[in-house]
């Protein structure tokens, strides 16, 4: 194993390099974002402006249905708590890594401090976030709702997070990701290490919603052991200036399952660039892909790439994408690679514009034709993925509503 | 309630409909005979506006307003109503969701498709996957939460199991006359409608005034429909309409 100085030397190498995808971002222009803002023993402490970003992107202030809440702010742990919950453990990285002596086990072993310059750059800053805990057989039945803002505008924000649900452990996270009113010009790098253990079940369902000249560069790793289960909903609607963001997930258990879902819109100015991997390295084991995008002039890029390297793999990864104005532009990129015979391994990708004669249809029906438009697209972006939270669906109604997505 | 004059049509450069005259007033219900091909269906859709129907020469006047070039939804709210023969799958839309947006008023959509058989399919995508009796079920369902005055049936019958045909000529019947659960009596005289129909098995659920028979473009011959139907079964169109030469 790599001690702490090697790793620190390979990062300070990687601060000058680029990501694999996306613009690049200078990160001298960013400062780190305030790291000791004061905390509040609960979230209606908050101001009103900040509350309003929270619910924007599905989290409650009130707390009610979540077994937990956490607010990220800057790069300050703002709030966190937990209702009485059997096994469920929340605290800011740094204290469980003060607490767990240094979570050896975890902490930078899924997301390499060298992979690019955002990593290094958060591995160097000593980034802190949440560290999320289900102990073995606990199944905790409502959500823990997580929230990271960015208050201060032309700042980076620097998140490190650290998941671990254990042995036959159940959890749902629902995570928002915002901007504050006057922090549009901002950078923030997501670093996250999701560990899901034997017969352990987590979804993590994200809406992203940024300012027109925010960057984010998330860097996601999951390990899955055997007979786990992994549900990713990913849901941008807003407009941002860059995203790039190229989850992988190893699944390394026998007979686990992982899906990805994402939902993007990209509108002019717009760089999205979203991936989705999955590694399938043990037998019986699955993964769906499915993305769901619209250009509303913007750029929008679907990648999606399955790995299959133990028999009896089943994977299948679809992208969809819709043209909806002039000046959009659409890529998308499915991948597959197999290293055994004994894989079933598909893909689809489809893109284009809407259906004139649904459209038609509908208005036939007496909707105006932006209605009709506003009715089919959210179908079209819903539809396929199953299980969608409400939060999410929420999100997706208010967005597509205040959109204009007529010609 | 609706005048159609001199109407020519044509899709994708090719000419349909070649000077079509009709005149149907309120409350009156008339039946469109014709072979495969003859412009029915597209007189059907070019009278709804369907984009891929552009009319050439002639105009369509409903309740006295010149509609031609009036944008579909307008003319879905001024009454005219559609049963697309083949309407399109809508991927990831609810038609419960369709029904709601599509009634005119609050109306209870559960207990209106229990009616229509069609409950287990609110959360089912538009039309993804019905049969034949399932897509006319729900072309009526959504007709009757959009209340139209102005019927326009495209071959209501076709595809339907034996099953669903009583159900189908029942709802098409309510349609028309706003039928009262007892006593069958014309209670609004005001609806009606211009409907497609190959079997005429339509025509034993709902009464038909006049029935006109289409054919390259042009209505050829009208008459009573029971008479124009024995008439086109007894000797096929060809026959039919060189014998009877009706000018209209």
């Amino acid at each position: 194993m790599q001690n702490g100085e090697d790793l620190k030397t390979k990062a300070k190498e990687a601060l000058a390099k680029k990501g694999a995808f996306g613009k690049d971002f200078e990160l001298d222009r960013y400062d780190a974002a305030p790291r000791d803002l004061s905390p509040v023993d609960d979230l209606s402490e908050i101001s009103d402006d900040v509350q309003k970003s929270m619910v924007n992107v599905g989290i409650l202030p009130s707390g009610e249905g979540r077994s937990g809440s956490m607010l990220f702010m800057d790069n300050s742990v703002v709030h966190s708590s937990t209702r009485k919950v059997d096994g469920l453990e929340m605290m800011s990285t740094r204290q469980a890594l003060a607490k767990y002596n240094g979570l050896k086990e975890y902490s930078w072993r899924l997301v390499s401090p060298d992979k690019d310059k955002y990593t290094a750059r958060s591995f160097l800053e000593d980034a802190d976030g949440y560290f999320i805990r289900v102990k073995a057989g606990s199944k905790v039945e409502m959500p823990v709702q997580t929230c990271m803002l960015i208050g201060s505008d032309k700042k980076a924000q620097e998140v490190h997070n650290i998941i671990v649900v254990e042995e036959g452990a159940s959890l749902d996270i629902l995570t928002g990701c915002s901007t504050g009113k006057h922090a549009d010009e901002s950078l923030h790098l997501g670093m996250s290490e999701i560990y899901i253990k034997d017969g352990g079940k987590l979804t993590f369902s994200m809406i992203h919603s940024w300012g027109k000249k925010t960057g984010v560069r998330p860097r996601t790793a999951i390990q899955m052991g055997a007979n786990a289960q992994f549900v990713n909903n990913y849901v941008l609607l807003r407009p941002v200036d860059s995203i790039q963001s190229y989850p992988v997930a190893y699944v390394n258990g026998a007979n686990s399952s992982v899906k990805f879902n994402s939902i993007c819109v990209s509108h002019p100015g717009s760089e999205i660039d979203m991936g989705s991997m999955a590694v399938l390295n043990a037998p019986g084991t699955g993964a769906e892909i499915v993305s769901r995008s619209i250009t509303m002039g913007g750029k929008m890029i679907a990648r999606g790439r399955l790995v299959g390297n133990a028999p009896k793999v089943k994977a299948h990864l679809e992208c969809r994408s819709l043209i909806m104005k002039e000046q959009g532009i659409t890529l998308a990129i499915p991948e597959l690679e197999a290293s055994v015979p004994d894989v079933e391994m598909t893909h689809e990708a489809a893109v284009g514009k809407i259906a004139r004669e649904q459209v038609e249809y509908l208005m036939a029906r007496g909707l105006t034709e932006d209605d009709a438009v506003g009715m089919i697209v959210r179908g079209f972006l819903e539809g396929g993925i199953k299980g969608l939270p409400d939060a999410l669906k929420q999100e997706i109604d208010e967005a597509m509503s205040s959109a204009n997505l007529g010609n | 309630m609706l005048k159609i004059e001199d109407l020519h049509e044509e899709v994708e450069g090719r000419e349909v409909l070649r000077g079509i005259n009709l005149e149907i007033g309120p409350g009156q219900t008339c039946v469109l005979f014709g072979p495969n091909g003859s412009g029915k269906s597209t007189l059907l859709a070019t009278i709804m506006g369907f984009g891929q129907f552009k009319v050439t020469q002639g105009r369509i006047f409903f309740q006295g307003t010149d509609i031609t070039n009036m944008p579909i939804d307008e003319r879905a709210r001024m009454g005219i109503g559609m049963l697309l023969q083949r309407p399109p799958n809508v991927v990831g839309l609810k038609l419960g969701d369709l029904v709601k947006a599509a009634s005119c008023e609050d109306m209870d959509v559960n207990h209106l498709a229990e009616d229509f058989r069609m409950k287990a399919f609110l959360d089912r995508d538009v039309n993804v996957g019905f049969s034949g009796g399932e897509l006319k079920r729900s072309e009526l369902l959504q007709l009757t939460a959009q209340n139209p005055r102005f019927l326009l049936l495209d071959e209501p019958e076709s595809g339907v199991d034996m099953e669903s045909i009583d159900l189908v000529g029942e709802k098409i019947h309510d349609l028309l006359y706003d039928t009262k659960q007892c006593g069958r009596e014309k209670e609004n005289e005001s609806v009606s409608a211009l409907i497609i129909t190959h079997t005429g098995e339509v025509l034993k659920y709902i009464g038909a005034d006049c029935a006109y028979i289409i054919r390259d473009g042009k209505i050829r011959c009208s008459g009573r429909p029971m008479d124009l139907l024995k008439e086109i079964k007894d000797k096929g169109y060809g026959e039919c309409i060189a014998c009877r030469m009706v000018k209209i």
